[in-house]
């Protein structure tokens, strides 16, 4: 533990002036981006991560395609400018790829593949910014994106990052935070309860484990309502949209039978 | 501005309730016995809400069952009709239905086929036995014509078509066998969200300012020239140097300043979730003719604005 910065103080206050478990602010964005079907951009404190969705649509490659299910095919590109250190990272970055296939391999059980045989749904994950907790904002922005672009899931997924230092434990760690404490980070389907990913890069005592887990969980139906209204507020302003001109659509008007 | 307040000591039991959360969770479930759900539409779901048993309704679009209950899978409106509970998302890809009228692009050619791109979740299929060949409409197709597939469509090039049918895998299959069918050319294209793009009864509008629009319902739209009636080609003279010629006629300034501003204007009232029709795009092409600096900066926030304010106060 060679860091000089008190991770917890006596006071209970973290580094940046949150207390044990206090998420970071959560803003999100979920305006239209280009020709994307779906797009989300969040941002956790200084993490920011913008995930566009395309398809479900025609797979590139026939080798892609799956006779009985759609193929999620997930990209994820860091900004040389999103860490402190500017660095240039290549797509076949080892752990760029671990990142993209952790991300498919937690919406494979969430989407309903089912309904789009020999389809694919491109994912693609931009982080824009990064200060710790970036796995959960790349999960956290796919979710919106997806349900954004209209695609069937079975519910919601919030991922919340813990990591405990020495038995206190806490909630949505910053990169600082990050480097010096064992950490994990959840994925949870909120209104089951059920976690579809579970990762840790780093060792944890097992006696721990289950209590950072639980408290991660519950952390994460904060979150989820946080997503819910966003959804909920995106939805409305688009229903009210098309609905205050349809008024006077409703009686049908001269048309040119060509 | 998200404070997840903490557990000061919380008892061990509180940590189990989150498996059981559902059961408490219960406040956004929708209660479908009252008859008021039919009538607005304007009741919104989300994924992993509760809508009603299982028992008494059945699970329609964009939901499905989990332990009795019928829970949404994606964002939108409820619908009902009878004892079917459908979810209808917002914002997705186009679903197709028979007699449909669409806009696409090819992809590729295969033997005796072309795929075309459809906004749909996969490409549909056009087969040579359902387009319309030269020489007669009452034809059989020959070897030779398999042999010069690329003389009637290419990669890129876009057509107009309906969908015929579909097969096994859900892919739809298109037809071009009617003379308002067949490739595009003098205009251009304009992609909207298909939910925009309502069914009329005509999909093929003129507007007066000399522009035809095509109106696909998988919100592909095509923006040309203006075609008189008398010069399109009568049942008899079906011409296929005219049906699959890839070479624009000219255009005169003023025709092509009207084409550019309607496309403008469909991308505009797109922006801004206005669902289009002929009388909502009359209104706004009047009133950016009116509007004189609208000429050149349709696409400005406040512009656009007061052009759908306008439009919302005429309704």
């Amino acid at each position: 533990m060679g860091s000089r910065v008190e991770i917890l103080n006596e006071g209970g206050f973290r580094s940046d002036g949150r207390r044990q478990y206090e998420l970071r602010e959560v803003t999100i964005d979920l305006s239209q981006q280009g020709q994307a079907d779906g797009a989300a951009v969040i941002t956790h404190g200084l993490t920011r991560v913008m995930v566009s969705v395309f398809g479900p649509r025609e797979a590139k490659s026939r080798s892609q395609t799956i006779h009985d299910r759609a193929n999620i095919n997930v990209e994820v590109a860091i900004s040389p400018f999103s860490a402190g250190e500017r660095r240039k990272r290549s797509r076949g970055d080892k752990r760029i790829l671990e990142m993209a296939a952790t991300i498919k391999s937690t919406f494979e059980p969430v989407v309903q593949t089912t309904l789009y045989p020999r389809s694919q749904i491109d994912i693609f994950v931009q982080v824009l910014q990064q200060d710790g907790g970036l796995l959960q904002a790349c999960i956290n922005a796919t979710t919106l994106a997806l349900v954004n672009a209209g695609i069937p899931l079975l519910d919601f997924v919030c991922a919340v990052s813990g990591g405990v230092s020495s038995t206190s434990p806490m909630l949505d760690l910053t990169l600082l935070e990050e480097n010096d404490l064992p950490n994990l980070t959840v994925a949870v389907m909120p209104k089951t309860g059920k976690s579809t990913l579970v990762t840790m890069e780093t060792r944890l005592h097992v006696d721990r484990f289950e209590e950072i887990f639980k408290l991660v969980c519950s952390a994460s139906q904060a979150l989820h309502q946080e997503m819910k209204d966003a959804v909920r507020l995106r939805t409305m302003s688009l229903v009210t949209a098309m609905g205050t001109v349809q008024s006077n659509v409703g009686g049908d008007t001269m048309m040119d039978e060509s | 501005m998200i404070t997840f307040t903490s557990f000061p000591s919380t008892p061990a039991g509180e940590y189990d309730a989150v498996g059981h959360h559902h059961e408490t969770d219960n406040e956004m479930e929708v209660d479908l016995d009252d008859d008021d759900l039919s009538s607005d539409g304007l009741r919104l779901t989300l994924p992993g809400d509760y809508l009603t048993s299982s028992q008494a309704f059945m699970r329609g679009h964009g939901t499905y069952v989990h332990e009795d209950q019928v829970v949404a899978s994606v964002a939108g409106t409820v619908e009902r009709v009878n004892k079917l509970i459908t979810v209808r998302a917002i914002r997705t890809r186009y679903n197709p239905e028979v007699g449909d009228l669409v806009v696409g692009r090819i992809t590729e050619v295969q033997p005796r086929r072309w795929k075309v791109d459809a906004n749909s979740r996969q490409d549909a299929v056009l087969m040579l036995s359902s387009v319309n060949l030269p020489g007669g409409v009452q034809r059989r197709k020959l070897e030779s014509d398999e042999l010069q597939m690329r003389n009637f469509f290419e990669e890129g090039d876009l057509l107009v078509a309906e969908v015929q049918a579909f097969f096994s895998d859900g892919a739809m299959s298109l037809h071009t066998r009617s003379l308002k069918y067949g490739k595009l050319r003098n205009g251009q294209l304009v992609i909207i969200p298909p939910i925009l793009v309502r069914r009329l009864k005509s999909h093929f509008i003129t507007l007066p300012c000399g522009v035809d629009l095509i109106l696909g319902l998988n919100g592909y739209i095509w923006v040309s020239r203006h075609i008189k009636a008398s010069d399109q080609a009568g049942e008899e003279g079906f011409d296929a140097e005219a049906v699959y010629s890839n070479q624009n006629d000219d255009i005169d300034e003023p025709t092509r300043g009207a084409i550019a501003r309607v496309a403008n204007i469909i991308h505009v009232l797109a922006a801004h979730f206005v669902p289009l029709t002929d009388t909502i795009l009359l209104e706004a092409y009047e009133w950016s003719v009116e509007q004189e600096e609208a000429h050149k900066g349709l696409f400005q926030e406040d512009i656009a604005e007061a052009l759908v304010a306008s439009l919302h106060s005429r309704s």
